[in-house]
């Protein structure tokens, strides 16, 4: 299976999920740089986290607009699989692939910490292995991840099954003080309608590594595999 | 604190006199025509710009003429104590700096080089930047991460751990919370988006940094070893490039600046204070790599302190070669730039780059990528005279030597002198120290110190985890532990200095910290390697501080000798001190240590915390009937003046040998090492991870406030499963260390003599609260 990560000047989880994905997982993996115009036939790509162009403005705000994402945007909107990670998810919504947006946490203040997820529904490529009663420990690292939709956004997020994961305590309950950045209904990640295009907050990646004691996030990159392997 | 150093405050009237005038003059010469800048300077301007009398005669001497204002500004810079060490670097040559493993020994490269094995090579550096955040915490903090992560890279190596080392004031103050809340954020949104984790580091709280607060930040990079690149310019007619972001106003002199007091009137040099730009910082970095692979570059150095004219000189000097410059060529972000300014701006996220004559269509390619500037400022020429030109005109022109350390740059004999209050400090009796009826309410009191209690709140906003190679995410650990993916081994880094101790006792204190940096090493599963230091100091001309200065270099050299820990370099930093009212208040002596150690297998890496309940909690070294110089004594019975607690430098070298013994046997489940707030505070620790109590008996034959509150050193706490009890005491037995049964791991009581203290929520909740209130949560 092939994996495109698209790197930003600014990126700076680029290197951490290729490394999941090339050595753990043993994939392949191109890069897609910012300047290029050409996707090269990638079967699923990543959106890393960072700080694209700096973020001075909006987190995802200018990235939107690079050359690779007029292609990545066309090929999402063709069907294509695409899967934003923390910047990556802030950029997929300012690209209108998601609906929502990431605003700044509510303590307004950057936050690097494991946060406890619950899997919403494994109707999607990305979570069909996942259990949904279980707590998977994955880590955030942003300070704009409070996320944000109007309410008849939210109806038909929740209508649809789109939400994949909520913020909750070590035994998987959702709860107010299992939410580190004040996400409407504790939401850490949805897909679109088509479920093509996914984007999560939390960082999988940062949790695939048997050699740092947490392999949680495995699960996710497993599903992807899993469905290409069975295609 | 002593407060009446008339030598200090001679100066600090001087300092004032010199800041009213220079303000004038900075104000008539921004004013002035540019040939004013031609004409030759005066003593009194070379005054005004910090030198010395007998300095200026030097640089006259040097030059055979007398120096016009550019000239003398270069020179102010590159002899301030912040460039030249002209006043330490006498005592901080008589540091260890040879060891089997290093390749680039302290003085010889921008960091020192380690070669931890598996042909990969580890540069690793801490520095000051604390009169910029004494100022503006936010962008002085940030720049003084953005500093020091140039230094590791213009290596050529790939900055992958980050550590840093605060002192904040009385954390009551508005001050303090300001200082606190601002550099956090620096530090954070710096590191964070240049996207290195920080894995380690240090927060305290004491009156003496009310007005100096001290920001310490240490960067660990890695790189293939022999792809290094060198601070070096050689090679006639070879180009010159000046790469990165533009040349602003901002940082001019901050150099000079850094090497004052900080008084009433500094907060008008806020102009001396640089701003960063961490996404420029970070192509910066990618575009530097990749420059250095083309093999293009002959050489290569960051712009930090006293910028253009700092990079220029020691690459020259170093490569024994000259250089021209034309100034109008460096792209600038403001108008009007004079000749003194371009060479002296400190505007971050710059580099010199001296380029294979011939190849500069590689290196253009390589920034043009990035989107950065690079630009031919000059060229490599014969002789060592630096050619500065403005529009064709010559502005300047020194000798490149004549301006460095080890060169022409000045060194000094400082007088020192032992201060009254360190015979004060041996008066103390502990028996004039009534124990506590509740011991309870101590432990709480102590927990609920700002220095001991957990650093939740600042680390949080800190990325800990970018680069997925931190151990210690999951695992807390005595050290900050970073993955070498791909190979066996991981690297071990710590930094360490309880400045109370040191101001107790200078030598004694110092040595302190090595042990402490490798004692967290060890107990992490680590080998220590080398070392670099931060050295905070007031102002080295008062004989009383210079005596700490070179109490503490005589305990780091012993110590550094004991544990074959080589110094490789690092930064000083006098001047900390507040002259508010006509009365001087230096900071505590903290020569910060920052100690890198590898982990020669990753299995041995070791965490802080009790795993399950039932474990066996050993002590191994020897308790002491010791309070001084603890947060006990201190802090719950406000004695300020004490000796350091007991040390003895052979004793704890053998604790650490055994504990390495212990962990490569695999006969511990944790190791955690006795350090501030005594016994009780580290198996607090070890409890707090995985919400474990403990139940111990105290030894009877001391103090039990000493036995759980005193911080007598060369002690760690292990804990064991029943199986591996056997081969444990073996171990022990064979070795002549002491070791005591202390008790077991507990669901969740804390039960010491019998009596329980509460359950370590209770505890946890104290810990865990303190910041966020000092912070207004």
């Amino acid at each position: 299976m092939k994996f495109g990560v698209v790197v930003f000047p600014g990126s700076n989880c680029d290197h951490d999920i290729i490394y999941v994905l090339k050595k753990v997982l043993k994939q392949e993996v191109v890069v897609l740089w910012h300047k290029d115009t050409d996707i090269q036939d990638c079967d699923f790509i990543f959106l890393p986290g960072g700080f694209s162009y700096g973020d001075y403005l909006r987190s995802g705000a200018i990235a939107r607009f690079s050359p690779i994402m007029e292609k990545v945007i066309d090929y999402a909107n063709k069907g294509g699989y695409l899967m934003g990670i923390c910047n990556g998810f802030q950029i997929l919504c300012e690209a209108h692939l998601l609906p929502g947006a990431l605003l700044h946490n509510n303590n307004h203040r950057f936050i690097c910490k494991n946060s406890n997820i619950v899997v919403q529904t494994k109707n999607t490529l990305v979570t069909s292995l996942c259990e949904t009663d279980k707590a998977y420990k994955i880590p955030i690292a942003h300070g704009e991840g409070r996320y944000f939709a109007d309410e008849q956004t939210l109806k038909k997020l929740n209508d649809n099954d789109q939400i994949l994961f909520r913020y909750c305590n070590d035994i998987g309950e959702v709860t107010m003080d299992s939410n580190p950045n004040g996400s409407l209904e504790n939401i850490a990640g949805i897909c679109n309608e088509k479920r093509n295009v996914f984007g999560m907050m939390p960082h999988p990646e940062r949790a695939a590594d048997y050699e740092l004691f947490n392999t949680d996030g495995l699960v996710i990159f497993e599903s992807i595999l899993k469905q290409f392997v069975t295609v | 604190m002593w407060k009446n150093n008339a030598i200090t405050i001679n100066i600090y009237f001087r300092g004032v006199k010199a800041l009213c005038i220079f303000a004038e003059t900075f104000y008539d010469l921004i004013t002035m025509e540019n040939t004013t800048f031609n004409k030759p300077a005066t003593l009194e301007i070379a005054k005004e710009l910090g030198l010395l009398p007998e300095e200026f005669e030097k640089i006259k001497q040097l030059l055979g003429r007398t120096p016009n204002f550019t000239e003398i500004s270069v020179y102010s810079v590159m002899w301030s104590e912040h460039c030249s060490y002209k006043n330490s670097i006498k005592w901080l040559k008589t540091l260890p700096r040879k060891g089997p493993h290093l390749l680039a020994e302290a003085g010889e490269e921008n960091a020192g080089l380690v070669d931890v094995g598996d042909n990969i090579a580890c540069a690793f550096k801490i520095e000051s930047h604390n009169h910029p955040s004494a100022l503006e915490p936010y962008q002085g903090a940030a720049t003084g991460v953005g500093g020091i992560n140039r230094d590791i890279f213009t290596m050529g190596a790939r900055p992958i751990a980050q550590l840093n080392s605060l002192r904040f004031g009385n954390p009551e103050l508005e001050r303090t919370k300001w200082l606190l809340k601002g550099v956090v954020k620096g530090i954070g949104d710096y590191g964070n988006a240049f996207g290195v984790p920080v894995v380690a580091g240090e927060v305290y709280f004491d009156d003496c940094y009310n007005t100096n607060p001290l920001v310490n930040a240490m960067s660990v990079g890695v790189v293939k070893k022999g792809n290094t690149i060198s601070a070096i310019s050689y090679g006639v007619g070879n180009p010159v490039f000046i790469v990165g972001s533009s040349t602003g106003k901002d940082g001019i002199h901050g150099a000079t600046f850094a090497s004052e007091d900080i008084s009433e009137s500094s907060a008008e040099k806020i102009p001396a204070v640089q701003v960063g730009d961490p996404f420029q910082e970070k192509l910066l970095l990618e575009a530097t790599l990749e420059v250095i692979k083309t093999g293009a570059v002959v050489g290569m150095q960051d712009m930090g302190a006293a910028g253009i004219t700092c990079s220029t000189s020691e690459m020259s000097a170093k490569g024994k070669h000259g250089m021209i410059i034309h100034l109008d060529k460096v792209p600038m972000r403001q108008q009007n730039m004079q000749p003194f300014e371009i060479l002296l701006s400190e505007s971050q996220e710059r580099m010199l780059i001296v380029v294979h004559k011939g190849r500069e269509e590689e290196v253009f390619k390589v920034f043009d990528k990035w989107d950065l500037n690079c630009v031919q400022i000059g060229e490599v020429i014969e002789g060592d005279i630096l050619k500065y030109f403005m529009h064709g005109e010559l502005v300047a022109e020194v000798p490149a030597d004549s301006l460095v350390l080890g060169g022409g740059a000045p060194v000094y004999d400082r007088e020192y002198k032992e201060p009254a209050y360190y015979k004060q400090t041996k008066q103390f009796n502990i028996d004039s120290i009534q124990q506590p009826k509740d011991y309870k309410e101590v432990a709480e009191f102590i927990l609920g110190r700002h220095s001991i209690a957990s650093k939740k709140w600042i680390i949080e906003q800190y990325d800990t985890m970018v680069g997925t190679k931190n151990h210690a995410t999951n695992i807390p650990a005595a050290a900050g532990v970073v993955n070498l993916k791909g190979t066996d081994k991981a690297l071990a880094m710590s930094v360490d200095c309880n400045s109370r101790y040191v101001f107790a006792d200078p030598e004694i204190g110092c040595a302190i910290a090595v042990a402490e940096s490798a004692r967290n090493i060890v107990c992490s599963g680590g080998v220590p390697c080398a070392v670099t230091n931060c050295l905070n100091f007031g102002n080295p001309y008062s004989p009383e501080v210079y005596w700490q200065f070179v109490g503490a270099i005589n305990g780091m050299k012993k110590a550094c000798e004991k544990f074959e820990t080589p110094v490789t370099g690092g930064n000083v930093s006098f001047y900390n001190q507040a002259s508010m009212g006509g009365v001087v208040e230096p900071v505590y002596p903290t020569p910060t240590i920052g100690m890198l150690g590898v982990l020669p297998y990753k299995k041995f890496f070791t965490g802080i915390g009790f795993k399950k309940p039932g474990q066996h909690i050993y002590m191994i070294g020897q308790a002491h009937n010791d309070i001084n110089c603890s947060e006990y004594l201190y802090a719950y019975h406000k004695v300020k003046l004490s000796p350091p607690p007991v040390f003895n430098l052979d004793e704890e070298y053998k604790v650490q040998q055994l504990i390495t013994e212990l962990i490569q046997s695999g006969v511990v489940e944790s190791c955690n090492d006795v350090s501030d707030g005594g016994l009780f505070v580290t198996l607090f620790e070890s409890g707090h991870v995985n919400k474990l109590g403990f139940e111990i008996s105290c030894d009877d034959s001391i103090r039990k406030d000493a036995f759980l509150y005193g911080e007598s050193q060369s002690r760690v706490i292990v804990s064991l499963n029943s199986e591996q009890e056997e081969l444990f005491v073996e171990i022990m037995t064979k070795s002549d260390v002491d070791f005591t049964y202390l008790g077991e791991v507990t669901e969740k009581d804390i039960i010491i003599d019998g009596e329980n203290f509460g359950s370590i929520q209770h505890f946890g909740n104290i810990y865990e609260s303190v910041i966020p209130k000092m912070m207004g949560e």
